[in-house]
C-alpha cells in the first residue's frame, strides 16, 4: 500500500532531539530524528522501552517536563513553523485541532467523576463554536464510528470495559477532525480479540477519513500490519526508516534484523527465536558511537569512534550503518544463532 | 505417570450484594465462577501452556495450584495424592516443590535485599540446608541462569535490568529444587529483544532440571514456541486442549479459532481473515450452566446454552475440544 509522496509532507521532522537535565548528567533521549508524515499515511514507529519513542511524541505535543528541553532543526506542519510558535498558540490552534493523542492508559486518561460524553462535548465545546446540542449530535456521531453505541455516552469510565474506554479515546481525538492523530501504543495491554477489533476499527475509520495516523508501539507484528511506512528506533535514534513491506523484506539495520529474530510468529512456530545479548545505552551524555555498537554482532571499531549518519539506499529508505553494504551477507548471518552469542 | 492431576476443579467467589439490597431488598447472594470443572493433567517433565483472555482463569488456577487459594469443589491431585486440606511438614514439602515464576521482576523482587539473598530466601525460609551449603547452591544457581556469581551475589534490584531481574525470579524458584514450576506470563513485562534469551533459559532448565511447568501467557505464538500442549480458556471454562502445535495451526474449538485467527501477523502482506465472533466478553458472574461462550459464537444453538462438554484426561495427548457442534465447524 505504498503511497506516492506528496510534494508537501503533513509533518515534516528535521534533527529533533529532547535532553533532559538529570542529577546524572544531561539525558539525551532522543536525538537526530529527521521523518515526514504524508497525508492520509499511517506511520508506525517501533522500539522497545527507552528508546525514546514516547520522548519523541511528548515533544511534538509539548507536554515534555521541566526537565525536558527540545531542539529541532525544522518541525513544520501543513507548511507551518511549529518551532516558532508560543505555547499558547500552540495550545489553541495546533494540539487536538490538528494533531491530536491517544495516549497509551485510556485507563487514566478519562476523567472518573464525569461522564464519558460529557467529557468528548467538553473537549468540542472548548475549541468550536457550536451549541451543545450540536456537539452532542456530534460526540453521538463519533461513538458509531469507533462502534460504541450512542447510549453510552452517559456511562462513567468505570463502567467502561479496557477496550470500550480505548474506543471511547479513539472517538475523542476524532472530534475536532485532527490531521494527524499520534496513537501511543493504544491496544498495549488489551486481549487479543479487543485489540484486533480496535485494529480492525482503526484501519476503517482511516478509509472514512482523511487524517495521518502515527502509530507507536513494542509490538512488531501490530505495526506490520497497520503501517505504510515504519521507522525503528533505538537509543534515541531512529535506525531504519522504510516502507514497511521494504522493512520486512529487505531490512538493512543489524538491530532490524535482531529484533526480526526475536519476534515469534503464529504463522510459523516452533522457529527458533533469537535475542539480541546486552541491554540498551543509557544514553547519558551525547552519543559518540553507534548506540547499537556494544551489541551488534557485525560491529567494527569505526563503529564505536563516531555516530553514523543515516544513508539513503532507495528512495524512501534510510539506514543509520556504515556497513549497508553488507546487509546481505548480514541477514543470512543474522538468522544463526551463533551469530548473536555475546 | 500424571505429575499433577486437576480433577473437576471449580472455585467461586461470592459478590456481597451492598447493604440496602442484601437485608431490605434481600437479593441474593452472587458468585463469581472463576473457574468450572477444569480437568486436566500434567505429564513429568511436560510443559502445559494455558492461554486465553483476561477473566478466562488461568491465574485462579495457578493459585489453586500453588497451594494459596482453595478451590470451592473438586481436587488437585500432586503424584496421586491431593493436595486439598494439607497441613504441616507436608504443606511446607507441597510448598517447596512447586515453586512460581512471576509476571512483573519490577515487583516481585524485594528492593532491600541483594540478588543472593532474594534466591537465598526460601531455603532459609524453610531451613533446608546449613548455611554454607545455601551459599554454595545460590552461587551454583545464579551462575546457572546466567548470572555470573562474582559480578550478581552483592547486587541490589534496582542495579539489574528488567531480563537480570527475571534471571534472579527464576533462581528464587530454582533454588528450591522443585519438581513443579508455575510460570505466569514471564516474559510480558520484558522487552522482546531479551525475551527469547529468557524463554531458552526455561527451556534449557526444564531440560536439565526435570520439572513440570505450567505456562500461562496470553501470547500464542511464545506458547506455540516453549509448550508441549496448550490448554485454550474462556471464562472459566476449558474450551480446547492438546499439542500445542495442533491446538494452534489446527483449532477446532470456535473460540480459539477466533483467538487464533486475532493474533497479528509480523508481515505486511498477509492478510487474515475476520474472527467469526461476536459481542464483547462479558463477567463470569451467575453463568448460565452451558456453554459460556454460546452468546458470542456463531454455530450455538439450544444444547449449547443447555450443557457444557467436559474434557476428559483419559489420554492426555488427545486433542480436544469443548464443543457439541464440531462436526458443523469442520464442514463449514
Amino acid at each position: 500500500m505504498t503511497k506516492t509522496a506528496t510534494p508537501e509532507p503533513l509533518l515534516s521532522i528535521r534533527n529533533l532531539g529532547v535532553v533532559y537535565s538529570t542529577s546524572q548528567g544531561p539525558v539525551h533521549a532522543v536525538s537526530n530524528i529527521s521523518f515526514d508524515v504524508h497525508a492520509n499515511e499511517v506511520f508506525g514507529i517501533a522500539g522497545e522501552s527507552g528508546c525514546g519513542k514516547s520522548t519523541l511524541i511528548r515533544s511534538l505535543l509539548r507536554l515534555l517536563p521541566d526537565n525536558g528541553r527540545m531542539d529541532a532543526g525544522l518541525c513544520q506542519y501543513k507548511g507551518q513553523d511549529l518551532t516558532a510558535m508560543s505555547d499558547e498558540a500552540f495550545r489553541k490552534n495546533i494540539l487536538w485541532q490538528e494533531i491530536s493523542l491517544v495516549p497509551q492508559s485510556a485507563m487514566a486518561s478519562f476523567n472518573p467523576v464525569h461522564r464519558v460524553g460529557d467529557q468528548i462535548i467538553e473537549s468540542i465545546l472548548a475549541h468550536r463554536d457550536i451549541s451543545r446540542a450540536e456537539a452532542r449530535e456530534r460526540s453521538a456521531g463519533l461513538f458509531d464510528v469507533v462502534g460504541l453505541q450512542s447510549d453510552l455516552m452517559n456511562s462513567y469510565p468505570h463502567e467502561f470495559s479496557g477496550g470500550m474506554r480505548q474506543r471511547a479515546m479513539i472517538a475523542m481525538s476524532l472530534s475536532l477532525d485532527p490531521g494527524l492523530i499520534i496513537m501511543d501504543e493504544p491496544t498495549t495491554g488489551l486481549d487479543v480479540l479487543v485489540q484486533e477489533r480496535i485494529l480492525r476499527r482503526i484501519r476503517e475509520i482511516r478509509a472514512e477519513i482523511k487524517s495521518s495516523i502515527i502509530l507507536i508501539t513494542h509490538d512488531i507484528a501490530v505495526i506490520a500490519e497497520m503501517s505504510d511506512r515504519i521507522a525503528i528506533m533505538y537509543g534515541g535514534e531512529v535506525m531504519e526508516q522504510a516502507t514497511a513491506v521494504d522493512m520486512f523484506e529487505n531490512p538493512h539495520h543489524p538491530y532490524t534484523l535482531g529484533l526480526k529474530n526475536a519476534f515469534p510468529s503464529i504463522r510459523d512456530i516452533g522457529s527458533e527465536l533469537i535475542s539480541i545479548p546486552g541491554s540498551p545505552p543509557t544514553l547519558v551524555g551525547p552519543l559518540t558511537s553507534c548506540p547499537f555498537a556494544p551489541r551488534c554482532p557485525f560491529n567494527l571499531d569505526t563503529c564505536h569512534q563516531a555516530n553514523p549518519e543515516s544513508i539513503n539506499i532507495g528512495t524512501s529508505h534510510q539506514v543509520r550503518c556504515i556497513r549497508t553494504a553488507d546487509a546481505k551477507q548480514f541477514r543470512k548471518l543474522a538468522r544463526e544463532k551463533s551469530t548473536w552469542r555475546s | 505417570m500424571e505429575i499433577l492431576e486437576l480433577d473437576h476443579l471449580s472455585r467461586h467467589f461470592e459478590i456481597q450484594p451492598g447493604f440496602i439490597d442484601r437485608v431490605i431488598r434481600r437479593h441474593p447472594m452472587s458468585y463469581i465462577k472463576a473457574v468450572e470443572s477444569l480437568n486436566v493433567s500434567i505429564g513429568n517433565n511436560e510443559i502445559l501452556g494455558i492461554a486465553g483472555e483476561s477473566g478466562c482463569g488461568k491465574s485462579t488456577t495457578c493459585t489453586m495450584v500453588s497451594g494459596l487459594l482453595e478451590p470451592t469443589s473438586g481436587d488437585i491431585r500432586y503424584k496421586g495424592k491431593s493436595i486439598i486440606g494439607l497441613k504441616g511438614e507436608e504443606l511446607r514439602q507441597y510448598r517447596r516443590s512447586v515453586q512460581m515464576i512471576f509476571q512483573d521482576p519490577y515487583e516481585s523482587l524485594n528492593p532491600r535485599f541483594r540478588a543472593a539473598d532474594i534466591v537465598a530466601e526460601g531455603p532459609r525460609a524453610l531451613d533446608l540446608w546449613d548455611a554454607d551449603e545455601i551459599d554454595h547452591r545460590v552461587i551454583e544457581i545464579l551462575n546457572a541462569v546466567g548470572l555470573p556469581a562474582h559480578k550478581y551475589t552483592e547486587r541490589f534490584p534496582h542495579e539489574l535490568s528488567g531480563g537480570e531481574r527475571q534471571r534472579v525470579g527464576i533462581a528464587s524458584a530454582l533454588v528450591m529444587e522443585p519438581e513443579m514450576i508455575i510460570a505466569d506470563e514471564p516474559l510480558s513485562m520484558l522487552d522482546v529483544s531479551i525475551r527469547a534469551g529468557i524463554l531458552d533459559l526455561i527451556k534449557e532448565l526444564q531440560e536439565e532440571r526435570q520439572f513440570s511447568s505450567i505456562y500461562v501467557s496470553h501470547d500464542l505464538s511464545i506458547l506455540g514456541n516453549v509448550a508441549d500442549r496448550v490448554l485454550i480458556m474462556y471464562l472459566g471454562q476449558a474450551m480446547e486442549i492438546g499439542p500445542a502445535k495442533d491446538v494452534i495451526l489446527n483449532p477446532r474449538h470456535p473460540y480459539t479459532r477466533a483467538l487464533v485467527g486475532a493474533v497479528p501477523i509480523p508481515d505486511p502482506r498477509s492478510r487474515r481473515a475476520i474472527p467469526n465472533i461476536r459481542g464483547d466478553i462479558s463477567k463470569p458472574i451467575d453463568p448460565p450452566p452451558g456453554c459460556r461462550f454460546a452468546p458470542r459464537c456463531p454455530h450455538a444453538d439450544s444444547s449449547c446454552q443447555a450443557n457444557f462438554v467436559e474434557l476428559s484426561t483419559e489420554d492426555p495427548n488427545a486433542h480436544q475440544a469443548a464443543c457439541h457442534k464440531l462436526d458443523i465447524i469442520a464442514d463449514g
